[in-house]
Formats: structure tokens, sequence, C-alpha cells
């Protein structure tokens, strides 16, 4: 008896609640899915199924056909990987920095990569826009890399420092007192333990850079454009194609949550240990 | 006499990261400074150069500046509010042990990796006063008699906005309580059932004091990042109807998409200058504990 009251009031306190907060996070994503493999005259047909009636790809062969996603999937690509190299290269080396060495200024130095969390993004853009105007470097891959190191790197800077401060000194100290270099301390040591950790940061920096808009739709033209842009592109002056649109929606989401189911258990490490500490 | 020699190997190390973060960040912040004092509109570029405090004075008999800023008010109160309490819930809940809990942690962070652009269109498409789901949700239930344009109408299409936002920030927020829940060691627990404490007791007397400090600095980045949010609402409404969806981080970009670069740069500072409030209450938190 008092077993089954157990059970019941687990029911009610846990997995209902769970099951309707699982309904409400996520419901988006499949009447999405399920928008995009509708046939056209279902979608606009004045009623609304919630699974098709009968399941068709058409938006998705319109989608790469007539609309040519593939360009701005390609265009992403370049940007956030390009991105990625650039912010894990530089921020490695600072990281390393802030982490081992004691150093004149340093609590200065870290401070200004975490001011940019004050700057808002839109204060950044309009002079990043005349700046990258003038230089003439608008509308080209680069001009997004540049803008979106501004939040990628004091981030994987304070990321990557966390991830180095928890790893202990003592193995690489052992490694210098043998007769390595820093250099070789670090290439050999500290570099197998970290790259996990390394690779959470450049999955995050690839997700955020992946999934920017605001400085995307700024600074790129019809052939530098990247997904978000060509999405909002979807809505055109006759309406929205909302069949193409979830088709697109759904293709730019997937690598976005593979990455993030491989790289989330460091990554939600790193990113709470900030917040939790104290 | 000798001098102490300077290691000079971090600097050299920092360097890279320093240069580029200067000239992305603190250059063009001092662009906006300076182009706050000018006439700058890429469509009268014969009229651009300095006007000393007139962006100033022009912003603030504004009266769409200062409704605008109103909705950010709301925007935050309300959207970061309610993201909290839910958050809270949530990482409560996937705290228990249950059956399935890793992967229902997982897949409850989706909608905070998905694209803002993707988040203002996917509701957009919930709401769509046509052939919206919500809408024949709420009528099979009866909860509506006719449908409702919710993006449409001003009366609707504010809360519809800040709906949207509530759900995108709920992971985030189930996310750093969930790992402060994780840190507080359970013999606290122990003992306060030992004295006879009920739940809600321990959740006031325990839970929340020992969470304090992860809930205010995730408060804080949270309220700067709505604050500073333009994708979803520009995707959803691009601040319609009427201007009634329009925050200031909006607004700016609106201005900015029309070119008008001196009057966008003088109120995304003001905007900076609002949130310095938060930024140094954020700051004063994490060299505090960067000296421990």
């Amino acid at each position: 008896m008092k077993k089954i009251k157990f059970k019941l009031s687990r029911i009610f306190t846990i997995y209902i609640p769970i099951i309707i907060f699982l309904i409400f996070l996520l419901f988006p994503f499949y009447w999405t899915f399920v928008t995009s493999i509708k046939p056209e005259r279902e979608l606009y047909s004045g009623v609304i199924t919630y699974w098709p009636k009968d399941i068709n790809f058409e938006s998705y062969k319109k989608l790469f056909i007539s609309f040519n996603f593939l360009k701005p999937m390609t265009n992403s690509l370049i940007v956030a990987a390009s991105t990625t190299i650039i912010s894990l290269t530089v921020s490695l080396f600072a990281a390393y920095a802030f982490s081992r060495y004691k150093f004149k200024g340093k609590k200065y130095l870290m401070g200004i990569f975490l001011t940019n969390n004050m700057f808002p993004t839109v204060l950044l853009l309009i002079p990043l826009y005349a700046i990258m105007r003038n230089i003439g470097i608008l509308y080209t891959p680069f001009a997004l890399m540049l803008s979106y190191t501004t939040f990628t790197i004091p981030f994987s800077i304070w990321l990557l420092s966390g991830y180095l401060r928890d790893l202990p000194i003592s193995l690489e100290e052992a490694a210098m007192i043998d007769g390595a270099t820093r250099a070789q301390a670090f290439i050999k040591i500290v570099f197998p333990v970290l790259a996990p950790c390394i690779v959470a940061t450049g999955a995050y920096v690839f997700m955020t850079s992946w999934n920017e808009y605001v400085f995307a739709v700024m600074f790129t033209n019809e052939a530098s454009r990247t997904i978000p842009v060509a999405l909002k592109n979807l809505i055109g002056q006759l309406g929205v194609e909302w069949g193409m649109l979830t088709a697109g929606g759904i293709i730019t989401i997937i690598p976005v949550c593979i990455m993030f189911f491989f790289a989330q258990k460091r990554l939600t490490q790193g990113l709470t240990a900030g917040a939790v500490k104290g | 006499m000798q001098r102490k020699k300077i290691d000079l190997t971090p600097y050299l190390l920092i360097s890279p990261a320093l240069i580029i973060f200067l000239a992305v960040v603190f250059l063009p912040a001092i662009n906006a400074i300076l182009m706050s004092f000018q006439s700058y509109d890429l469509r009268r570029p014969s009229r651009i150069g300095f006007i000393g405090l007139d962006n100033y004075i022009a912003i603030f008999n504004d009266s769409l500046f200062w409704q605008s800023l109103w909705k950010t008010f709301l925007w935050v109160t309300f959207g970061v509010g309610f993201q909290f309490i839910l958050g809270f819930v949530l990482a409560l809940l996937l705290h228990k042990k249950f059956f399935g809990r890793g992967f229902v942690r997982s897949v409850s962070l989706i909608p905070w990796v998905t694209p803002g652009v993707l988040i203002g269109l996917m509701w957009r498409w919930i709401y769509d006063g046509n052939y919206g789901v919500l809408n024949d949700i709420l009528l099979k239930f009866g909860i509506i008699q006719e449908k409702i344009p919710f993006l449409a109408q001003q009366a609707t299409a504010f809360p519809s906005v800040i709906l949207t936002i509530i759900w995108q920030g709920i992971p985030f927020f189930a996310l750093m309580i969930l790992a402060g829940l994780q840190g507080i060691p359970t013999e606290l627990y122990d003992a306060a059932d030992v004295d006879g404490a009920n739940g809600f007791q321990k959740l006031v007397r325990i839970t929340i004091p020992m969470l304090k400090n992860t809930i205010y600095v995730s408060t804080l980045l949270r309220i700067i990042w709505v604050a500073n949010s333009v994708d979803v609402i520009f995707n959803m409404t691009g601040g319609g109807p009427a201007y009634s969806t329009q925050t200031l981080s909006v607004y700016v970009f609106n201005k900015g998409n029309a070119l008008n670069l001196g009057y966008a740069s003088t109120m995304s500072i003001i905007l900076t200058l609002i949130l310095l409030v938060v930024a140094i209450l954020y700051f004063r938190n994490i060299f505090s504990s960067e000296e421990e």
C-alpha cells in the first residue's frame, strides 16, 4: 500500500512535470519537422494535421534545387570552421599564460577579455560595419570571421583557462625537471589531457558562429550570406515559404545537435564552473 | 646593479588574442563613441560630420526611444524572471533520480543551442493567425472561440515574443542551477531530515542559500544577454506591429539597417551605459572570486 502511494506521488511530482516540460521545450521542433515533410496542399488546406497524411520531401528538394541552399551552407561552414580555428589557436596561448604564469597586470588583462560581456552586439555592429566598409572586406567571409572573434576569443580564453587550472601542474613540473622544455611539456603532457576540452570549446565556438544572425545579416550579400540569413530570406514579399523554411531549419540544427551531444559533458562542466563556485 | 629580469613569455602568449580583441572590440567601441557625436547617415553622405550633442538631444526627445526603453525593461523583467523560475523548477526535477534522466537532461538543452533566427521563425509559424498550430490547439480545447492573429495585433504580440524568449532561456538556467545543486553536500539534507524539516523548508533554508552565487551570476549574465537579443524579435515581428515589440536593441538594429549609423550608435551607447550597472555587479563578483 505504501509502495503504491510512493509510486503515485513520484508520477505526479516527477514524471508528469517532466513530460510537460519536454512537450513545451520540444514541441516547436516536432512541429517544424512535421511541417517540413508535409505536401504544400496539406500545409495550407485549413485543416491542421498533427502527422502528415502523406509524407513528402518536396520541400527539401525545392530548397536545394530552386533555392540553392548548399551555397549558404558552404558559406556557413567556411566561416564557422575558420572562426573556430583562429579562436582556439590564439585563445589556447592566452589561456596557458593566464593559468600557468604569474605576471604583472594579469588581473587587468583577464578583465579586458571579460569586458566583452558588457558590450551589446549592436554597439559593435555599427562601427564594425563602417570599418569593414572602409577597408573593403564588407560582404566577404573575413568580415564575419573577424566580428565573431569579438565574442568567441574571450569566451574560449575563459573556458580554456578554467580547464587548464583544473589540471595538476605537478606532471608538467616533473617533466621539466627531467629536462623537457615548457613547450615539450605542454605538447607531450598537457595537450593529450586537454584535447577533449579543446574539442568542447571548439564545438561551442562553431555552434555560436553557425547560429549567428545579427552580424551576418549586415555583413553579407547574396553571394556570401550564411544559413541564418538565407532562412530569413525565405520570407519573401509574397509571403513565407513555410515548407522550405522548416526544411532549412531542420537541416541547420542537425549538425549543431550532433556536435552538442558529443561536447555536452565537458562543455557544461566548463560553463558552469565559473558560476557555481563560492 | 642588476635588475630582476621580467619574463616576457606570458605577454607574448597573450598578445595575439589581445591584438585581435583590441582591434575588433575596443577600436569599434571608441568609434561608436565618436560616431555618436556625428551626423553619420550613409544615405546622406554629404552631411557626415561632427554635430556635438545633437544626436543625444534628438534621442531625448524621441518618444519612440522612451517607448523602446520601457519595452526593454518589460522584456528583461518578464523574460529573465520566468526563465529563472521555470529553469529552477526544471533543474530541481532533473536533479531527482528517474528513468531516462541522462537523455532528458540532454534533449531539454536543445532550445539553448538553436539559432535565434530559427527560434523566431519556428514560433512565428506556431503563432500564425491562419495556419498556426497554437490557434488550433486552443480552439480544440475550447480556450478560445476564434483564431487570434497573435503577432499581428498589438495586445498579443509582445506577450507572444516574451513567451518565446522564456522558452529559449529555460535550459540555460536549468543547466546552471543543476550544476549548483550537484555541488550541495548531501549531509546538509540528511541533517535537516533528522531535524524533521519538510521539503519546502529544505528548499528555502538549504537549497536557495547554497545556490545564491549561481543564481546571482547566471541572472546577471542573462539580463545582459536578453537585453541585447535582437534576432528573436526581429525575425518574429521586426519590432511591430506599431513598434509594440521594439526593444532598444531592435530599435538600434532597425536604425542601423536604415543606415543612420550616427543615431544608432548614440542609442547603443545609451544602452551600454544602462547595462553597465549590471556589468559592474558581474565584474565585482568575478574579481572577488578570482582572488580567492
